[in-house]
């Protein structure tokens, strides 16, 4: 029964993501993306990967792809020029893949090839996933995950640096300069002589 | 708990940078701009300061903390100190260039602090995650430093180019990560070399994943055919910002080489190590080939940095404790030199003008005897020739190649040294056998710039007729 459903989870993910690249509209490609992230997370739900299921869907698909979304409908993106040059990069492309192919298959074709041989540390029973994760994570793990908190702080200072423009260019009133403002900052007297008719 | 916190002394300096870089960024948004030297001097403080940390803290003897994510060694050390060192220098030489074109925020120096952590994390890391992490936060404050200049569409476009293509390699290292710990069932380096070497672990996935990784090292490493993103990169970014990739960088790159493939894979030294020799090869006779038809100094200097990655590899893949060191030597001694090389380029620039053609050295010698002498000194140490610092670095490398009997890498690399020779020796040409340049003003250069450029390229010239303290030290953190 498990198997029959991964095989099925695992058929539209292959098919969602070949659609990911061939399907001519962004809009669409998108789409089919969070398909496919949907169908891996079922994935992991088989695993008893829970936590990391629910992530996947909470932020990739609720959060990055909608905004990947709204900026693919905000930028108006023609689709002519996505194509331009596909013939001319198919050759070489197609190539490289052949070649890339024919070496994993060799690879995995060669004798005394077993891949289920490692198991990975076998996780604890009694106690749910998101738990076990948990309790690695502010331990074993301690380290990376303080980096990654630095590597957050690089992602904000580096966004703001490249995108913040201190000089302002939208025009706003300062109300404690207006009311400070006096009659000679604004008006200016001039004596003329008076000019008679002629 | 008590058992994670042991020798937690060793990772002072780590936090120490950390803490530095959030004090940096606070005092640099409330301090007003009047005082902005203050932000600069506190980032010179903080690579003292972690120096200092590092020389009080060293480790008696190779420890693992923090659940074997970090390793502090001899070897570790070394890497930092010399990174804290380029680092210095890289502040210095870069101030009055920044400020010149306005790009002196406190960003950059937030950004290139974060950089030297996660260059300082990759040399200490003992785990596939922190050497990851190490490597994205070095990587990313790297990609946003490019980009400083963000009017300039050069500097964009590199960005560009360095962005994209950086995540391809972090990628493929990923991937090849993945497989490695599909094959051997753990993540830390030492776990991982114990299940190669027991035999317990899937060859033929392991063979796939070490592929995986070799890409995305030469990648990063900037080694032929890998190497498209490294002249662009040098050419478009602003020359403080090459400065800051064509030094320090490479340091960290040694580390990750060191980590991955000797700590983390050296039962699969025949694998990588044929792996090297052709990207060895390729690298020294792309690099100093084209580097012979380049008109810009940045463009060149990208070229000859391909070639010297090259023969560094050559070191690596003897795979040997001597062959490592003569390796670590050469890192050393290539990044002090291409230090020292693009100081000059800043030193030659001046606001509204940069010296990027090579053509701009024409004349020094009449302009300024004593810079034309420096760089005199850069240019023969980058080519080899005795009694420079170069010299000793190549023969280093070269000898272990001899010594492991591999005598047709070593002709070639004495062949592609000889051909690389020409586009040193042409600068030099020009420094003292051409008329400058008309309306070429005098050099003009803070004290501090002075002085650490004359250092810098005494230091080659010195370190050059007393090779063997180097040495020795680079032995010894092996």
């Amino acid at each position: 029964m498990t198997s029959l459903v991964f095989y099925i989870f695992a058929t539209i993910l292959i098919f969602a993501a070949i659609r990911v690249v061939t399907v001519k509209n962004p809009v669409h490609a998108s789409l089919f993306l969070v398909l496919a992230f949907f169908t891996s997370a079922g994935i992991w739900l088989l695993l008893e990967a829970e936590f990391l299921a629910i992530t996947l869907v909470l932020v990739y698909v609720g959060a990055v792809m909608v905004l990947f979304l709204f900026v693919i409908m905000m930028l108006d993106i023609d689709h002519k020029t996505l194509r331009e040059g596909f013939g001319r990069y198919f050759a070489i492309g197609s190539f490289v893949a052949v070649v890339v192919l024919l070496e994993l298959y060799m690879v995995f074709k060669a004798k005394g090839s077993d891949l289920a041989t490692t198991t990975a540390k076998a996780m604890a029973e009694d106690v749910p996933n998101t738990v076990a994760l948990g309790k690695v994570l502010y331990t074993d793990y301690l380290y990376p995950f303080e980096l990654a908190a630095m590597l957050l702080l690089v992602a904000m200072v580096a966004a703001i640096t490249l995108t913040m423009r201190p000089r302002r260019s939208n025009k706003y009133q300062e109300p404690s300069k207006q009311v400070e403002v006096k009659a000679s900052d604004r008006l200016k007297v001039l004596k003329m002589p008076a000019e008679k008719a002629e | 708990m008590t058992a994670a916190l042991n020798h937690l002394h060793l990772f002072v300096p780590e936090i120490f940078v950390a803490s530095m870089i959030c004090i940096i960024l606070l005092v640099d948004a409330y301090v007003p701009k009047a005082i902005n030297a203050l932000t600069h001097q506190l980032s010179q403080a903080t690579v003292i300061g972690a120096a200092l940390l590092t020389l009080l803290n060293q480790p008696t003897e190779t420890t693992l903390l923090l659940h074997n994510t970090f390793v502090s060694d001899s070897l570790s050390v070394t890497l930092k100190m010399a990174m804290y060192v380029l680092m210095f220098g890289v502040f210095v030489y870069s101030r009055s260039y920044l400020q010149q074109r306005g790009l002196l925020k406190g960003e950059y120096y937030v950004l290139a602090l974060c950089a030297l952590l996660g260059m300082m994390v990759l040399a200490s890391a003992a785990h596939f995650l922190s050497l990851y992490m190490g490597l994205e936060l070095m990587a990313l404050s790297i990609y946003a430093l490019v980009a400083l200049n963000r009017d300039s569409a050069q500097s964009s476009e590199a960005a560009m180019k360095y962005f994209i293509l950086g995540a391809l390699a972090s990628g493929l290292l990923l991937y090849g990560i993945s497989m490695i710990y599909g094959a051997t069932g753990t993540l830390e380096l030492k776990a991982v070399s114990d299940v190669i070497a027991e035999g317990k672990a899937e060859s033929k996935l392991l063979l796939l994943g070490i592929t995986f990784i070799m890409v995305g090292l030469a990648f990063k490493l900037g080694v032929v055919p890998f190497h498209m993103w490294v002249p662009d990169i040098y050419q478009g970014s602003p020359t403080a910002i090459t400065l800051l990739i064509a030094s320090v960088p490479k340091i960290a790159g040694f580390a990750m080489l060191m980590r991955l493939l000797v700590d983390g894979m050296s039962g699969l030294h025949s694998t990588w190590g044929d792996m090297l020799i052709i990207l060895a090869v390729l690298s020294m006779a792309l690099g100093n080939i084209v580097a012979i038809a380049q008109t810009n100094i940045k463009r060149m200097l990208a070229y000859s940095t391909i070639s010297h990655m090259g023969f560094l590899s050559l070191g690596m893949l003897v795979g040997t404790n001597e062959g490592y060191a003569a390796a670590l030597f050469y890192t050393l001694v290539y990044a002090l030199m291409s230090l020292g090389g693009f100081g000059m380029i800043i030193l030659l620039s001046r606001s509204g003008f940069e010296a990027e053609n090579i053509e701009d050295f024409k004349g020094l010698n009449k302009r300024s005897p004593w810079y034309a002498f420096m760089m005199l000194i850069l240019m023969l140490s980058m080519a080899g020739v005795p009694p420079m610092l170069g010299f000793w670095a190549k023969l280093a490398v070269i000898s272990q190649i001899v010594n492991a009997h591999m005598y047709v890498l070593a002709v070639m690399a004495v062949l592609f040294s000889v051909i690389g020779m020409y586009y040193y020796l042409r600068i030099i040409k020009y420094m003292y056998f051409d008329a400058p340049a008309e309306n070429s003003p005098e050099i003009e250069a803070n004290t501090d710039m002075r002085w650490t450029l004359s250092l810098n390229a005494l230091a080659v010239l010195g370190l050059g007729l007393f090779p063997h303290t180097l040495l020795q030290l680079c032995q010894n953190s092996l």
